[in-house]
């Protein structure tokens, strides 16, 4: 059995780099696309402020990029040193989508990247437009890459379990690419990277306004982002929606969670808009529901009920019974890959084979597992309900603020007003952190909703840990956290000395 | 599609390709840091050498992180138990692979001497950790280590980071950062200005020198060991990939029975050998593209050696070699070898000719006067 303090700091560390890393990729898939956007207005107009945009918001996306390149790799190097078995378990599916990103997708956005800023004075002003966009197609292949990877692990489609290499085997790779939960996470996040672009660019273009300076240069970025960010703000939303549904279809159990619905009610479902969820005395307080809601994002139907945690943890225990037949005999298959009978046996419960895994948390030998372990273990995939419902929460609110922080801005700016709005201007500047905020609680409802799973219904988080020494772990988590602080440290600082010093003289200090 | 067997062996192939691509490109990066101090003796000399790698290090890096991605897709068990085995050393690089873009990137951006000579130090050691590593690890795999596997396919390891760091892999560590900083000092006779180009020629003919006698010592060394591990029953080239199916016994010399099996193999050591001999001539001459030709063939040589000599293994156990990971039971399965490889042949040959597009436009030597010239662009 797995070590638990082991367990809880890998994933610990994981969660931790994995936040941290995506604090710069949201901004590289919005800047580059703006970036793109405003060189293409240079590229069609002649006209050089243009230019000196692209040339601003570059040197701050070339700042972000590194730090995204940098903590990028962690995530990759993290499956084999921290998640060794989840590695060997599922990496002849897992793996593939991770691979071909580095081939078709990083590499592009990479090479060219160097080629953005070293280029300007080397290329035709076309070249060098192409080679933006190269860069922005780059970024946002890489995160389809990256998601299908990832819906992978909420909808493990496409793959079937192997007993003679232990292990989970391709069979189908149309079906992980096209895995719905990839399509729909796809469009989501990079909607969402968008926002966060758009925000960013909309937040310093407002400082520069209120504080009186660049106002030509300011004003033009300003509309980019209102324009941009309103566009992908609508689309966060609405194919946020569409992820409910396909969370709805596929992870019944983060719905439920998300909604702390712990029973099944009626068909159609009411959405909670507010509750306090305890998840001790399983149960919701002070709940204020909108009826039928949450039926029709999630089933996309009148009729069809949305079941709660009760049920489906009931359905849970089932699958685990069914599952133990299937643990039983794959030991007998692994000692003797002869055994017709074991192999016969295995075949048709293989599909509830992870959920028989469950028990290993609390039994070494799943066969002799006692009701009450069974229940436990049932138990045990209700995720963190009160973390979910609340994180749910706070993202949608502030995905539907983004849109009418973007409608307000365009309405304003269809009337030429925006740089004599100091509160629009205020409110657009203090919106900085927000995207973040969204995006990080948008992975927290993801993947802590995903718990206890490593990958959904076929290999739990707990079994899916590298055997090393937990004192290993506990060195390389004091040092990332020691590491990336005086790296976020540092990259802010320089962020924050260059928007200071602002697109005119943005080369003032490298002179020096 | 081609048979599984078949797979297994491209897949190997296509395993050295990578970590060769990864030395050749990226290599010349992190000589090149690792130079960073020692040939550029003032600001502008600093900021000439970390500009000629300026427009090429992030593409570079890629070849890391798609051999990471390559090897966790074709080779899950080796990615699992080397990453997972080699935790500390995998740890090291990993905190020099995020201060090197952080460095590359920063270090200009402000005008203190003191920030810029802290960040010239911290890119030195993130070229000289990853080198030293690498080469570390590199011999590790032949003297074999200590892990095993239950029936479920969960590894359990009796090694630590000292146990890596024994007198043959230090040795090779040691060859590692000769022959990438070899390697940088010839991508910089190519593209650095006058004088530190000048200085690159003399590092890089000591350095390929240097490189010479240890990749020598080590060969002797090999020998005289008599290290290796055979295969003694149970792996079907063809068969489905389980560790556990096999027998596998210590066998001394075995790594160097292939060389006898498959004589055009020779040339592999023979460019190790040869190559960095010949750069040392080359270079003396001007010739310096045919100098960095020779020592990116070089590289192949020295890694290319290593998997011919373990061949088929990859990750020998020395503690239970029946665990010890070999090409024919440690792959992924035929489907996914097969889309892998279809998604290689269509793409590799679109990053390479990207690739060489990007280092023709950047063509020439990066001058001082280039670096003020473009100050939004350089670093």
């Amino acid at each position: 059995m797995t070590d638990p303090t082991l367990l809880e700091l890998s994933r610990l560390q994981f969660a931790m780099t994995a936040m941290y890393h995506f604090l710069f990729v949201p901004l590289t898939l919005g800047l580059s696309v703006l970036l793109a956007i405003m060189e293409s207005v240079f590229v069609m107009t002649g006209r050089t402020i243009w230019r000196d945009m692209t040339k601003f918001w570059g040197t701050l996306f070339g700042i972000n990029f590194a730090m995204g390149v940098a903590t990028g790799i962690t995530m990759e190097f993290q499956f084999g040193t921290n998640w060794a078995y989840y590695s060997h378990y599922v990496g002849d599916i897992f793996g593939v989508p991770l691979a071909i990103e580095g081939l078709m997708a990083f590499f592009l956005e990479a090479t060219f990247v160097g080629l953005f800023f070293f280029g300007w004075q080397r290329l035709s002003r076309l070249q060098h437009l192409i080679v933006t966009w190269l860069v922005a197609i780059g970024s946002n292949l890489s995160a389809l890459w990256i998601l299908i990877a990832n819906a992978w692990m909420q909808n493990p489609v496409g793959a079937k379990f192997n007993p003679d290499s232990m292990r989970m085997e391709l069979q189908s790779i149309g079906a992980v690419i096209f895995n719905p939960v990839a399509q729909s996470k796809f469009v989501h996040t990079v909607s969402a990277g968008y926002v966060t672009g758009a925000v960013f660019v909309l937040a310093i273009s407002a400082w520069f306004l209120l504080k009186g300076r660049h106002t030509e240069f300011a004003r033009r970025s300003a509309t980019v982002a209102v324009s941009f960010g309103l566009a992908s703000a609508l689309s966060v939303v609405v194919l946020g929606d569409e992820s409910g549904y396909t969370a709805g279809q596929d992870q019944k159990m983060k719905i439920a969670a998300i909604e702390s619905m712990w029973h099944t009610e009626p068909a159609p479902a009411s959405f909670m808009i507010f509750g306090l969820p305890d998840a001790a005395n399983r149960t919701t307080n002070a709940q204020i529901k909108v009826p039928w809601l949450l039926g029709l994002i999630a089933t996309r139907s009148l009729d069809k009920p949305v079941p709660g945690i009760f049920e489906l943890v009931a359905d849970t225990r089932i699958r685990i019974e069914n599952g133990i037949p299937a643990y039983t005999a794959l030991q007998s298959l692994r000692a003797d890959p002869g055994n017709a009978a074991a192999r016969t046996v295995l075949d048709s419960h293989v599909n509830d084979l992870g959920y028989a895994l469950l028990l290993r948390r609390y039994v070494s030998n799943p066969a002799q597992a006692t009701p009450a372990q069974i229940d436990r273990a049932a138990w045990s995939t209700v995720p963190s309900v009160g973390w979910l419902f609340w994180g749910f929460r706070i993202m949608v609110g502030l995905g539907l603020f983004f849109i009418g922080l973007f409608a307000y801005g365009f309405f304003e700016l269809t009337r030429r007003r925006i740089d004599a709005q100091p509160r629009f201007l205020m409110l657009a500047f203090w919106s900085l952190p927000t995207p973040w905020i969204a995006a990080e609680l948008g992975w927290l409802v993801a993947e802590y909703g995903r718990q206890p799973w490593a990958i959904v219904g076929v290999l739990p988080t707990f079994l899916a840990v590298s055997p090393i020494a937990t004192t290993n772990v506990v060195l390389s988590l004091c040092g990332f956290a020691l590491f990336y602080s005086v790296l976020a440290v540092i990259d802010v600082f320089l962020l924050v000395k260059y928007i200071r010093l602002g697109p005119t003289e943005p080369s003032r200090v490298v002179h020096a | 599609m081609l048979d599984f067997a078949t797979l297994k062996v491209i897949w190997w192939l296509l395993l050295g390709v990578l970590l060769i691509g990864f030395a050749i490109m990226d290599g010349f990066d992190l000589g090149v840091v690792m130079l960073l101090p020692f040939l550029g003796r003032n600001d502008s000399e600093r900021r000439i050498i970390i500009n000629t790698v300026g427009p090429v290090w992030e593409g570079n890096q890629v070849w890391l992180i798609l051999g990471g991605g390559a090897i966790f897709a074709a080779w899950p068990a080796l990615y699992a138990t080397s990453f997972s085995g080699f935790y500390p050393a995998m740890l090291l690089v990993l905190a020099a692979l995020i201060i090197r873009p952080m460095g590359i990137t920063v270090r200009s951006k402000m005008p203190e001497e003191r920030w810029r000579s802290i960040w010239d130090w911290a890119l030195f050691i993130s070229g000289l950790v990853p080198a030293l590593v690498f080469g570390v690890a590199m011999c590790n795999l032949l003297e074999g280590v200590p892990f095993s596997f239950d029936s479920e396919m969960r590894a359990s390891y009796a090694f630590g980071l000292f146990h890596l760091l024994n007198p043959f892999a230090l040795l090779s560590g040691l060859l590692s950062i000769a022959m990438l900083s070899t390697h940088g000092a010839l991508y910089l006779a190519i593209k650095a200005d006058e004088p530190v180009a000048g200085r690159a020629r003399s590092v890089a003919r000591s350095g390929a020198l240097i490189w010479t006698a240890f990749y020598a010592l080590a060969g002797i060394w090999l020998w005289r060991s008599g290290y290796g591990m055979i295969i003694t029953g149970g792996a079907a080239p063809g068969g489905t990939p389980d560790p556990l199916t096999k027998s596998a016994a210590l066998s001394a010399g075995a790594w160097l029975k292939n060389y006898q099996r498959w004589p055009t193999t020779m040339l592999l050591p023979a460019l190790g050998l040869g190559a960095p001999l010949l750069v040392a001539a080359f270079s003396r001459i001007r010739h310096r593209y045919v100098a960095f030709a020779l020592s990116s063939l070089g590289i192949v040589g020295v890694i290319g050696s290593v998997g011919v000599s373990l061949f088929p293994f990859l990750l020998p156990s020395s503690s239970y070699p029946a665990s010890s990971l070999t090409i024919w039971d440690a792959s992924s399965s035929h489907r996914t070898l097969g889309i892998m490889l279809i998604a290689v042949i269509v793409f590799l040959p679109i990053v390479l000719a990207y690739t060489s597009w990007v280092y023709y436009v950047i063509r020439g030597p990066v001058t001082a006067g280039q670096i003020q010239s473009n100050p939004d662009g350089n670093y």
